[in-house]
C-alpha cells in the first residue's frame, strides 16, 4: 500500500488495530490523547473493547484482568500516567501475563512538562515496580519504525508472555510524516494460550493467574524460570542500526528523536571530514549490547546523547566495558537541541576539552 | 444404602482452607460455592482472588482464577468482563483490600453498571497483616494500630460501603447480609445466589457485603466473635437491602 500522511499518536492507534489489539483500556494524559480518541471511535467499529478507565491504575490493572483472560490488550499513557502504572506491570511480568504498553515520554520529575524528553528510560529499563523483572523495551525514531513495531508488538508479547513497551517521546506522537501501514511484520509461530484463565476449566484443568509464592523456594524457582526467558529475550531481541560506524573514529549514540537529531550532527561532521558514525538502540531492553562487540580499531571516544541528563549512558558504559572513553550530551526538561549543539559537543572532545 | 444428605460443593477444590477457626471466609466461600453450583455456572465463572488472608481463595474455588493486586479487584474484573462478556465474573474482597485500597476502582466499576459481581467481606481489621486498624474497625475497637481503640477525632468513622455503593447510579443490587447463625446464613444465600442471577441476566453491578469474623485479631473465641457481629457490628452496618433494580416496591 502506498504511503499516507498521519499524526503520530494516531498512526499509533491504527497500528495496535492491525496489529491485533482486542481491548484497550487507558486515560487521558497529554502528549498522548489522539490514542485513545482514535480507538474510542474505531475499536467498537470493530467489534473490540474500548474503556475509559478511571486513572491509569485501573487502566492497567484492567490491562491485567483481560491479560488474563486471554486478549490480546493495550494501554497509552506518558511519564507520569506510567509512573502509576508501575505496580501493575510489576504484577502483569510476575503473573507472565502478555500486553502492549505505549508510552508517550515528556519531562519529569514530578508534573514535570508536556514536552518531549527521555527521561524515563531508568524507569522502563531498570523496572519502576518492584521484583527481579523486565519488561521488552522499543524506543523508535520514526512513525514508519513505531508502527512496524505496535503491529508486532502483540506477537511478541505473546510469544514470551511478557509486557512489552514502545517509548516514544512527545515529538513522535505529536509529529506528522507519512507511513505505509500495511507494511508486512516480523511474524513469529504463536504458542497457544493454554495458560488463559477464560472460564470453563474446572479440577486439574483450572488456570489461576497469580505472582504469588508464599515459599521461598518456589518463588526463586519462579524467578529463574523468569530469568532464563529474559536471558533467551536478550539473546534474541536485541535490535539496533549502525550508521558509518566502520570506519568511525567518533561514535555516536543515540535512540529516538535524539537519533534523529544526530543523524543531521554527523552529516554536518562528515561534509568536515571528521569520521563520526552512530549506534541507534532500537530496543533500550534487551540494550543492544551486540552491538558495542566489534567496533573500529580506530575509535577513539563515545559521546551519547540523550534528552535527559544521562540515563542510557550507564548501559553504554557497561556495554563498552572501559575500553573507550564515553562522554555525555543532553538537554532536558522538554528542550531539543540543535544537531550544531551535538556538533559543538563533538568539537570539543575532539579538542580534549572534555 | 446410605444416602448422601450433604456434601462439598464442587464448586470447591479438594484444597484444605486456610483460614483460621472461627472465621467466617470458609462459611462465605461455601456460599459463593454452592451458589455458583445450583446456578451451573461453576464452569463459566471466572474469580478475582483479593490481597489480604482471601488472597488463597485462588486454591480453594472451583473454576479459573486471577489473582488482583491490592484493592483492583473490580478493575480486573472490568478487564476480565468486558472481553469474555458471556462468563461469569465475581470478585472477591476483603475490607482492607476494597474499603480502604480500592475505593475508587469498587465505585467507578459501580457507576458504570459493569455486569460483575462482588462479594465484599467485612471483618472490620486487617487480618492478613495482624490485625490493625481497618477504615471499617468500629470506634472504640482496639486495633495493632489503635491500641486504645478507634477515636472519630483521630482515625473517623468506620466506612459504610454499602450504603456508598447504594448512592452510585450504576449499581442494580446492593445488600449487606451476614453469616453469624443458620438463619442469618440462609438469608445471605439467597441474596447472594440473586446477585449472580442478575449478573447472568445482564443487570449490571451487584454488591453483597458480609459482615465476617476475625476471632484471633479480635482476641475473642469463635462464639464470642459471632456475637459481636450480631451485637455491635449489626447495629452500626444495618443488615438490609440497599438497592435492588428488580424491586418495583424499592
Amino acid at each position: 500500500m502506498s504511503r499516507v500522511l498521519m499524526k503520530g499518536n494516531e498512526a499509533i492507534a491504527v497500528a495496535a488495530i492491525k496489529g491485533g489489539c482486542d481491548a484497550f483500556f487507558g486515560y487521558p494524559i497529554t502528549p498522548q490523547n489522539e490514542i485513545p480518541e482514535y480507538l474510542s471511535k474505531h475499536m467498537k467499529a470493530n467489534g473490540k473493547v474500548f474503556l475509559q478507565a478511571e486513572s491509569e491504575i485501573a487502566s492497567i490493572n484492567m490491562v491485567y484482568g483481560a491479560a488474563g483472560a486471554g486478549a490480546r490488550v493495550m494501554t497509552s499513557s506518558s511519564s507520569p500516567g506510567i509512573a502509576l502504572m508501575q505496580e501493575g506491570i510489576t504484577y502483569l511480568a510476575g503473573a507472565e501475563l502478555p500486553c502492549v504498553i505505549v508510552n508517550v515520554m515528556r519531562g519529569g520529575p514530578g508534573l514535570g512538562g508536556i514536552q518531549p524528553a527521555q527521561s524515563d528510560y531508568n524507569q522502563i529499563t531498570r523496572g519502576g515496580g518492584n521484583g527481579d523483572y523486565n519488561v521488552i523495551s522499543y524506543a523508535p525514531e520514526n512513525l514508519q519504525e513505531t508502527v512496524d513495531i505496535i503491529k508486532g508488538a502483540f506477537d511478541t508479547a505473546d510469544y514470551y508472555r511478557n509486557p512489552v513497551m514502545i517509548a516514544v517521546d512527545g515529538l513522535i506522537g505529536q509529529m506528522m510524516e507519512p507511513v505505509d501501514l500495511d507494511k508486512a511484520s516480523q511474524k513469529r509461530v504463536m504458542p497457544a494460550k493454554d495458560w488463559a484463565a477464560s472460564g470453563g476449566h474446572t479440577g486439574k484443568d483450572r488456570r489461576v493467574i497469580t505472582s504469588l509464592y508464599l515459599d521461598p523456594k518456589q518463588l526463586e524457582e519462579h524467578n529463574l524460570k523468569l530469568y532464563r526467558k529474559y536471558q533467551e529475550i536478550i539473546k534474541n531481541e536485541q535490535k539496533y542500526e549502525l550508521i558509518n560506524v566502520k570506519d568511525a573514529e567518533y561514535l555516536i549514540v543515540a535512540y529516538g528523536t535524539m537519533a534523529r537529531i544526530c543523524r543531521s550532527s554527523i552529516e554536518i561532521l562528515r561534509e568536515e571530514g571528521i569520521k563520526v558514525g552512530m549506534i541507534r538502540p532500537i530496543t533500550i531492553w534487551p540494550f543492544p549490547e551486540k552491538a558495542f562487540k566489534d567496533l573500529s580499531k580506530n575509535l577513539k571516544e563515545i559521546l551519547v546523547c540523550e534528552l535527559s541528563l544521562g540515563q542510557m549512558i550507564q548501559d553504554v558504559k557497561l556495554s563498552v566495558e572501559g575500553r573507550y572513553p564515553v562522554s555525555f550530551f543532553g538537554r532536558t526538561g522538554g528542550m531539543l537541541p540543535e544537531p550544531e549543539d551535538i556538533v559543538r559537543a563533538l568539537k570539543k572532545i575532539i579538542k580534549g576539552e572534555e | 444404602m446410605e444416602k448422601v444428605v450433604y456434601q462439598k460443593s464442587v464448586g470447591l477444590t479438594n484444597n484444605d482452607l486456610s483460614y483460621c477457626p472461627g472465621c467466617t471466609h470458609g462459611i462465605i466461600h461455601k456460599l459463593v460455592a454452592e451458589v455458583l453450583e445450583e446456578l451451573n455456572l461453576v464452569d463459566q465463572a471466572i474469580g478475582i482472588a483479593s490481597v489480604g488472608c482471601s488472597v488463597m481463595s485462588y486454591f480453594f474455588f472451583n473454576c479459573d482464577m486471577q489473582q488482583a493486586a491490592h484493592g483492583r479487584g473490580c478493575a480486573v474484573a472490568t478487564g476480565i468482563k468486558r472481553v469474555r462478556p458471556n462468563n461469569i465474573v465475581f470478585s472477591y474482597q476483603g475490607d482492607g483490600d476494597l474499603a480502604s485500597m480500592g475505593l475508587n476502582e469498587t465505585i467507578h466499576a459501580a457507576n458504570r453498571g459493569e455486569n460483575i459481581t462482588v462479594i465484599f467481606v467485612n471483618n472490620g481489621i486487617f487480618g492478613m497483616t495482624g490485625g490493625q486498624m481497618a477504615p471499617t474497625t468500629l470506634l472504640g475497637q482496639k486495633t495493632t494500630t489503635t491500641k486504645e481503640g478507634r477515636k472519630k477525632e483521630e482515625h473517623g468513622f468506620p466506612i459504610k460501603v454499602a450504603e456508598i455503593i447504594s448512592q452510585v447510579e450504576g449499581a442494580a443490587y446492593v445488600e449487606r447480609v451476614s453469616v453469624h447463625n443458620p438463619n442469618f446464613l440462609r438469608k445471605a444465600k439467597k441474596s447472594l445466589k440473586k446477585a449472580f442471577e442478575y449478573q447472568q441476566q445482564n443487570k449490571g453491578f451487584t454488591f453483597i457485603e458480609f459482615l465476617s469474623t476475625c476471632p484471633v485479631n479480635w482476641g475473642m473465641t469463635p462464639i464470642q466473635a459471632m456475637e459481636f457481629v450480631s451485637k455491635e457490628m449489626m447495629t452500626y452496618y444495618p443488615v438490609k437491602v440497599f438497592k435492588d433494580v428488580g424491586d418495583e416496591n424499592a
